[in-house]
């Protein structure tokens, strides 16, 4: 770990926040694609089957 | 002799081919993203020494710069597909940039977040009406109107119309995002940390690991994109196929 001196707690802070956002995005981008990919998935059986 | 086939652009536009592509195309993209942020935070954290002036707060730049060049760019690039959707009518331009906005609107945040982070002990404050800083306030609360206006219109195609005209005018907002500084010459925010004049531009010491920060930035919009526009292609064939039972 660098010294980051007085400016320590400015640093991490910055990191933090950007990290938390960036890795909520991503997984918010990934759960949703699974989930409409299940979706569009059963949907398109039903209409098959309903032919 | 048989001519050469050459593949036009607009076959992308297809959302089969779309999906097609970018199944092979997205593994790649992400992982180099993934690749080039930690080369280049990891770098930019722990082998790079403290500014003379700015002290240990100089590392955040590597989060910084590359959010705020993407939070611009992005707005751009729905422009461009607006403009598509609008003078050609596909719809995977039209659902591209709906995909590209919460993308861009976080990285907006994150500029904003770490400037003001940033801006307190270098500034003496949290929060100026500085040209740049209020164009770039003013570029969020357009992210989240844009946002909003897709989310509140049912039919898609009215909906890409709408929010393809309020990209048109936000697109000011994002160029003075870019060219405040150099427009009115006042305010606390610096001037653009990547310059072509050497003078202005920062040390090497400190741009090679931005550079690679910025590369990771642009290969994470664009995974994030791909991603997302493939789940509104998909989202959207839901729609259609359970309007077209309920017709039934």
């Amino acid at each position: 770990m660098p010294d980051l001196g007085k400016y320590a707690d400015t640093v991490l802070a910055a990191y933090a926040v950007s990290l938390v956002l960036i890795l909520g995005l991503v997984l918010i981008s990934v759960i949703r694609s699974t989930r409409v990919k299940k979706q569009l998935e059963a949907v398109d059986k039903k209409v098959k089957s309903d032919g | 002799m048989k001519e050469p086939r050459v593949t036009s652009l607009w076959t992308y536009a297809n959302p089969k081919k779309f999906i097609e592509t970018t199944d092979k195309l997205l593994p790649w993209v992400a992982m180099l993203a993934l690749i080039c942020l930690v080369t280049g935070l990891i770098w930019g954290f722990f082998f790079t020494p403290d500014d003379y002036r700015q002290g240990a707060t100089v590392k955040i730049i590597y989060i910084h710069v590359p959010s705020a060049l993407m939070a611009i760019n992005a707005w751009l690039m729905m422009l461009v597909a607006s403009l598509v959707w609008i003078v050609r009518r596909h719809h995977v331009s039209a659902l591209a940039a709906r995909a590209a906005a919460p993308v861009g609107l976080v990285m907006t945040l994150i500029a904003l977040a770490t400037g003001a982070i940033w801006g307190q002990p270098m500034w003496g404050t949290w929060w100026a009406w500085d040209p740049r800083l209020t164009s770039f306030l003013v570029l969020t609360l357009f992210y989240f109107g844009y946002i909003a206006l897709w989310a509140a219109i049912e039919n898609d195609d009215t909906a890409a119309d709408l929010t393809s005209i309020l990209c048109l005018v936000g697109s000011v907002f994002a160029v003075l995002s870019r060219y405040a500084v150099n427009f009115w010459n006042q305010g606390l925010h610096q001037g653009a940390s990547l310059s072509l004049d050497e003078k202005e531009n920062v040390a090497d010491v400190f741009y090679h690991p931005l550079l690679v920060s910025i590369a990771g930035f642009v290969l994470l919009f664009i995974a994030l994109v791909l991603l997302r526009t493939r789940t509104e292609i998909r989202a959207r064939r839901t729609r259609a196929l359970l309007a077209r039972e309920r017709m039934n």
